[in-house]
């Protein structure tokens, strides 16, 4: 789940280029960390990035190891973007990079100046009329608690552009990577049965 | 499910929750998504070690760093009796429990200040297995012992023994039984009915079986962060809990405030499942530390800290003796119930556990004895089911077996043994059942999944795959009385419902409040709840677990209604002329049952209330409210007709949920993996209230279900007591493609008798009657071998295939 220019490799590199690691203790309990500090790190990028989200360009100013999510959640107010895990294990932080869906924990936001990146409030219209999506969901009272929902629409979206009809299984595939403790799969991927009727 | 036909026009109807909308379009805030300005952020240090005493703590240079706003340790926050949960400990008792915390300018900067604390630690003996703990001279993992001691008989009167005391069990207990047998010593409960002795020698066949349940965590997706900050003297916190007023007294208690200085709002809640139902520790420490550092604080907690801290279900090591006549009448049960308990104070799985196996198999004869031990591990409370769903993994298959062994059909078996509306709990005073339809259950789901036609293909070998059919059976009490509705109509017309219920992702707070829009005969269209703010003057309610939700808050807004009702009629009988009784609702206005011309508006009556005062407006409210509601009666007094009410309908049976589930597996014997091809899942819940919210639950427990059979388990390093599954990946709750894409659900729609229009909540039963259908179709599939464990695994199963030992003891916890 990284843009297609931006490898395993590189992702680490620009976390080890911050510091990031070396401050790390033995134990997994320090992890990925909000920062909205005027505290200068260290590395020397370029702090100050603009970064298209939802139609607009918003300039902002993130630090070298700061993933998207970060980035949307603490500089931005786009707190729809969920973190459960942050750890590109559970889609929670889904955000759409060039229409395709992405777990925004686990992509440096300094590697998507060149991407339109929508989040969840992006994704019904300015006016407030909501997608496809959204409609179905509510209708097959797919959430529960809520908390993976903005992940399981953005994939739900994604999908749906790339194969406007698909199988119920291909939307089970195309879904695996949001989880929900809710269990709600089977209310989810009638949701999203129900908008590509709607669409097509 | 489609919409029933009862005379009612809300109440069996789907309907647009008000919250959903926030939910798809990511405007619904949880306690992680409030800001304030000049807000500093928590990090906190976690005990790295499973159990030891903090001798020296150093901070200074963490406290000279910039941007560091200071340190709080146990010597700043109120501490509680042992073994109960701890803000900050200078004593941990788990890997990941509190030591201290920092606060930062940014997360960064306090996970920066965290590397420059030194903390010392004594260490202290740990114990991960009861067993082990239980056996003469073993650890305890509580200080002072590995039992609380009010929980033993001899120490239950003496008010001043409250703490820990260290039980231990003789050698000759452990020396008595055979290899692999579970030991069964001193106990804390134990009770019986009937003669099971005789039973056992008049049995046609006696099982004896020694199993285990394994202990698996909550993964709530959201964690439980917090956010808190005070305001002329008033702490506000925004928490994460399934539970809204329930909160409000624990959490006053751990901030250290009157409950009325307490401002609490949780409109969202991502996910508890029982770990969230009641104010924990941690909650506590944004608002300690505000209160230090005269910032807002943010505690984010991380997946990996939500999984050390957060909480788990209890695991069983457990052992069931069960007798049943030749007809396949469970005739006799002798049950003994070791609960690993975790490092905290113990939730009573164990003895939900014995009344479990009193209802749904009805024995005619019965023992049971419990013991929760401690154990050095992530601290245990509620999981959805807690105790009935562990018994439905470990007594599902015994069933198969005996049906086997006496040649009944496993289907017929369950109906034998089913309850029925005389069914009696289990436990010291025995109680009627208010009405349970499990039979009515099993008939549904086995004419929906074409029993006959299924169990004829169990066994059936394709190349490496074998089918397996299963059934599960589970329970879980659904009600109980005695608190608070409160409801205004104001004089635009509207209604507004109070819910202090809590959000947790069910819809019940709203569909609930839906009852008292039916009782008043008003639009839903009309109707606004509110729910997930103190501020809002919500009466006092049970929080939102244990399935109550449906039933309980169903009593309480239909009081609550029917007080307002009273007071329409009397305003109506006041200014019409009449009696009170010669009128009725109908369209949000009070009419003559003779002349329904002779009406009067609800936004008038709202305004006459308002005039007349006293109990019509709230100004007087009644005496048996409880303190907090009488509270949120004087916020709203003069804006509206107020109806308040406890809820005192009489209610002297418990109140019981039923689900069955039938599945159909196909087992790769070569992999050990398996894929459900077919589950049906049928619920007695009384009365379906909100059709689509019902299956919802019914097909979101099933998937937790799934998740206890086939791969949920906490691990611990046994050297050094190391957490092992602190990760998704690595705990393994079920995901898209481990559960059926289709799962049929279905209600048995009947009313109960002890509510006015037959409702109970049923959001546990579906969990226990998944994992045992799973675990019953997989030993179905071989022909009937018990693993007497779950989750069953796939190494698991190539073992049993390969007639391979297993690889852990029958004993063994806490296995991969």
């Amino acid at each position: 789940m990284r843009p297609e220019n931006q490898s395993r490799r590189s992702f680490i590199k620009g976390i080890i280029a911050s510091g990031a690691v070396a401050s790390t203790g033995g134990l997994m309990f320090i992890s990925g960390c909000s920062d909205n500090s005027s505290i200068p790190a260290s590395g020397s990028v370029e702090r100050l990035i603009s970064l298209n989200i939802n139609g607009t360009v918003r300039r902002v100013d993130v630090l070298p190891n700061e993933t998207l999510a970060m980035t949307l959640r603490n500089k931005l107010g786009l707190t729809g973007t969920k973190i459960a895990c942050d750890r590109g294990e559970c889609g929670a932080c889904c955000v759409l990079l060039d229409g395709v869906s992405f777990n925004s924990c686990s992509m440096l936001s300094h590697s998507l100046t060149d991407k339109n990146i929508t989040t969840i409030e992006g994704i019904a219209s300015p006016a407030g009329e909501l997608h496809p999506v959204q409609t179905a969901m509510i209708e097959e009272l797919a959430p529960q608690c809520g908390f993976c929902t903005s992940g399981q629409v953005i994939s739900a979206v994604a999908l749906l552009d790339q194969n406007p009809n698909p199988t119920r299984d291909e939307a089970r595939q195309a879904m695996a990577g949001n989880l929900c403790r809710c269990g709600a799969y089977d209310h989810y991927l009638n949701a999203v049965l129900r908008a590509a009727g709607e669409i097509a | 499910m489609a919409d029933n036909n009862r005379p009612y026009n809300l109440v069996g109807k789907n309907f647009t929750p008000p919250d959903i909308r926030a939910k798809v379009t990511g405007r619904a805030t949880y306690s992680e998504d409030y800001r304030a300005d000049g807000m500093a952020y928590i990090k906190m240090l976690l005990s790295p070690m499973p159990h030891a005493l903090v001798t020296n703590i150093d901070a200074s240079a963490a406290l000279a760093m910039e941007g560091v706003y200071g340190v709080m340790t146990a010597d700043d926050v109120p501490s509680f009796p042992n073994p109960g949960e701890q803000i900050l400990s200078n004593e941990p008792n788990f890997v990941g429990e509190p030591i201290l915390a920092v606060a930062a300018v940014d997360e960064t900067t306090a996970s920066n200040a965290l590397e420059l604390i030194t903390v010392e630690y004594e260490e202290l003996p740990f114990v991960l297995d009861p067993m082990e703990s239980l056996f003469p001279g073993g650890p305890d993992a509580y200080n002072g012992g590995n039992l609380v001691s009010a929980l033993r008989a001899e120490e239950q009167d003496e008010v001043e023994n409250i703490g820990v005391i260290s039980h231990k069990w003789t050698a000759r207990d452990f020396a008595a039984v055979a290899d692999g047998q579970l030991p069964m010593g001193e106990p804390t409960m134990d009770w019986q009915f009937g003669d099971i002795d005789s039973a056992f020698e008049d049995a046609a066949l006696v099982l004896d079986e020694t199993f285990v349940t394994g202990c698996n965590s909550h993964h709530s997706m959201e964690p439980r962060s917090a956010f808190s900050y005070w305001e002329n003297g008033k702490c506000f916190v925004h928490g994460s809990t399934q539970s809204q007023m329930f909160i409000v007294p624990a959490l006053a208690g751990l901030v250290g405030v009157p409950p009325d200085q307490l401002v609490y709002i949780s409109e969202f809640c991502g996910g508890g499942f029982g770990s969230k139902g009641g104010a924990y520790a941690v909650m506590a420490v944004p608002a300690h530390f505000s209160r230090l550092i005269g910032r807002p604080c943010m505690l984010r907690v991380t997946r990996a800290e939500e999984y050390y801290l957060g909480s788990a279900r209890a695991g069983f090591q457990g052992r069931a003796k069960l007798g049943f006549n030749a007809e396949g009448k469970m005739t006799a049960a002798d049950v003994y119930i070791v609960q690993q308990s975790g490092s905290k104070n113990p939730f009573s799985d164990y003895g939900s556990a014995g009344g479990m196996v009193a209802l749904v198999y009805t024995p005619t004869n019965m023992r049971f004895r419990a013991i929760p031990i401690g154990t050095n591990t992530t601290p245990c409370g509620p999981q959805r089911g807690p105790g009935q769903n562990q018994m439905s993994a470990a007594m599902e298959p015994l069933m198969d077996k005996a049906a086997i062994a006496l040649g009944i059909d496993p289907l017929e078996i369950r109906r034998i043994n089913a309850p029925d509306h005389d069914a009696l709990t289990g436990g010291e005073r025995r109680q009627k059942v208010s009405s349970s339809y499990m039979l009515d259950a099993l008939d549904m789901g086995a004419e929906r999944f074409d029993w006959a036609s299924k169990i004829a293909r169990n066994g059936e070998r394709n190349g490496s795959k074998v089918i397996g059919i299963g059934i599960g059976q589970g329970y879980h009490g659904a009600g109980i009385s005695g608190f608070d509705g409160l409801l205004r109509i104001m004089p635009d017309g509207k209604v507004h419902i109070h819910s202090g219920v809590g959000n947790l992702g069910t819809y019940s707070y709203a569909s609930t409040a839906r009852v008292a829009a039916e009782v008043l005969g008003a639009s839903w269209e009309n109707c606004v709840v509110e729910h997930g703010d103190t501020r809002k003057h919500l009466p006092w309610t049970i929080g939102q677990f244990g399935s109550l939700t449906t039933f309980t808050m169903s009593r309480a807004n239909y009081a609550a209604a029917m007080d307002a009702k009273q007071k329409l009629q009397e305003i109506a009988a006041m200014d019409l002329g009449g009696a009170p009784e010669d009128y009725d609702l109908a369209n949000e206005t009070v009419f003559r049952i003779s002349d329904p011309e002779l009406n009067i508006s609800f936004a008038q009556a709202a305004q006459r209330a308002i005039e007349l005062g006293g109990k019509f407006s709230g100004a007087q409210a009644p005496d048996d409210i409880f303190f907090l509601t009488q509270a949120s009666v004087g916020g709203i007094a003069g804006t509206g007709l107020v109806g308040v009410a406890r809820d005192n309908i009489p209610l002297n049976e418990h109140v019981a949920a039923m689900t069955a589930s039938f599945a159909m597996v196909e087992v790769d014997v070569e992999t050990g993996n398996y894929e459900i091809l077919e589950y049906v899942s049928t619920a007695d819940c009384g009365t379906i209230v909100h059709p689509l919210g019902l299956e919802g639950q019914v097909r979101g427990g099933a998937v937790m279900g799934i998740g206890m059979a086939r791969s949920e388990r906490q691990i611990y390093d046994p050297q050094n007591g190391l957490p092992g599954s602190v990760n998704l990946y690595q705990a393994k709750p079920p995901s898209y493609l481990d559960v059926p894409s289709i799962m049929d659900v279905a209600a048995v729609d009947k009313p109960d008798p002890n509510i006015p229009m037959g409702m109970k909540g049923v959001g546990e039963p579906p969990v226990g009657a998944a994992v045992g259908s799973i675990i019953s179709a997989i030993s179905n599939a071989l022909g009937g071998h018990y693993f007497n464990r779950n989750p069953v695994t796939p190494d698991m199963i190539v073992n049993a295939v390969s007639g391979n030992e297993q690889s852990n003891s029958p004993l063994q916890i806490f296995t991969q």
